[in-house]
């Protein structure tokens, strides 16, 4: 989260809650709902690093406020995350580990291991679909989200059929 | 019940050089409201499979039932006139008539199947209307996009209310918001209690099934439900994963 909350903090200065909410309303149900308590400890920890700066905020009949501030240094990491390009997905996961080694041991075969992973892989898209119908069209970033999990499926899905036409 | 039950069901292409066995010896049952997607390879025998269960293919031994009457050996005007009471196809290539509208298009199975001309008019309304085209019902097909004509054939293949609905690759043709009407109609008339069986290698209409069968080298390699698991938001969801 520490990314985010600085580049949340490279638009303006903030306290925790605003952050909270701007997470909110950024990302829509795209974000899982973000804990206040790890926005402060993540805030904490930034400012220890010399990314953030605080400055107390004095409130009339309240506790004074801690205010956020992007320092230099953090806007270069800032800088230096959104430059650098992103890791895409492995292919030598979990599942084709098993693909290649479980027929060597007897345990399981090819075919078998494919077919099961196919309707897992269903299994999830059942859930996008029903998340996609259930997810308010103005969500825009939360809808992208989903075609994006679903086209990673779609793939996956694709590389079955691929792994079973080679290795069955 | 079952709608459809084919009983080693083979199919053996023997014009070539060579007889080609497409389909070896098929063991299906199709229960009334069930929603089966059928994937494999290509060459696997999907779509000479949902052919032969649609009687445009002739099989070469075996049994196919349909509504628990034998269907494999009737003749080619009977299955004519089963398909218009019994049965909806959609392929990936639309076959509509070019030179009737869009309305009648749809209209004219649920017409011909013997329907009162009002209640194919109001299912045909219905159709057009969740697939987004209603203002599309006096065009000629010829002036669709291949997307428009691919849902009026899903539309048509629905006008009838048939005992199944046999699709082959019905969504090849789609873009994603195309495929978004055409999920939401097929989810909805198979909660109505549609049966469907469907050829498909799109993720997205195959996670609409209650069951996967895969098919390769012309025989059923895996036949199984497809389990839903969780509810959230798009984050957590994808998290999850």
């Amino acid at each position: 989260m520490r990314l985010h909350l600085l580049a949340l903090l490279a638009k303006e200065p903030a306290h925790g809650y605003e952050l909270k909410q701007a997470l909110e309303q950024t990302f829509g149900s795209a974000y899982p709902s973000p804990n206040i308590g790890q926005i402060y400890v993540t805030l904490g920890r930034l400012e220890k690093d010399g990314l953030v700066r605080a400055v107390d905020v004095e409130q009339s009949n309240r506790p004074n406020k801690k205010v956020y501030y992007l320092t230099t240094k953090g806007r270069e990491i800032l800088t230096v995350w959104v430059d650098e390009p992103t890791e895409g997905p492995r292919v030598r996961d979990e599942f084709f580990m098993k693909l290649v080694l479980a027929p060597l041991t007897g345990i399981a075969d090819r075919m078998a291991l494919i077919s099961r992973q196919r309707r897992h892989y269903l299994g999830l898209m059942s859930d996008l679909n029903d998340l996609l119908a259930r997810t308010e069209p103005d969500d825009r970033v939360a809808i992208l989200l989903i075609e994006g999990a679903m086209l990673h499926l779609q793939a996956d899905l694709d590389w079955l059929e691929r792994c079973q036409e080679d290795l069955a | 019940m079952s709608v459809i039950r084919t009983v080693n069901l083979v199919k053996i292409y023997s014009g070539g050089a060579v007889p080609v066995p497409a389909v070896r010896g098929v063991d299906l049952r199709v229960e009334a409201g069930e929603f089966v997607a059928v994937m494999g390879p290509s060459g696997s025998g999907k779509s000479t499979l949902v052919h032969m269960l649609g009687g445009l293919d002739a099989r070469t031994s075996g049994e196919i039932w349909l509504d628990e009457k034998r269907v494999d050996t009737l003749s080619e005007s009977a299955w004519a006139l089963l398909r218009r009471k019994k049965i909806g196809f959609v392929f990936q290539f639309f076959n509509l008539v070019a030179n009737m509208t869009v309305a009648d298009n749809v209209e004219l199975p649920a017409l011909l199947a013997g329907a009162a001309p009002k209640d194919a008019r109001e299912r045909r309304e219905h159709l057009l209307g969740a697939l987004n085209l209603a203002d599309r019902a006096d065009s000629a097909p010829g002036q669709l996009s291949g997307g428009e004509q691919q849902r009026v054939a899903l539309a048509r293949a629905l006008a009838n209310q048939p005992s199944v609905l046999l699709a082959d690759e019905p969504t090849g043709n789609l873009d994603s918001r195309n495929t978004r009407d055409v999920l939401r109609l097929l989810s909805d008339v198979h909660k109505e209690g549609q049966t469907i069986v469907m050829v498909t290698h799109d993720a997205r209409v195959a996670g609409l099934a209650d069951r996967l069968v895969s098919l390769f080298d012309g025989e059923i390699v895996d036949d199984g439900r497809i389990t839903r698991r969780r509810t959230g938001t798009a984050g957590e969801v994808i998290d999850l994963r």
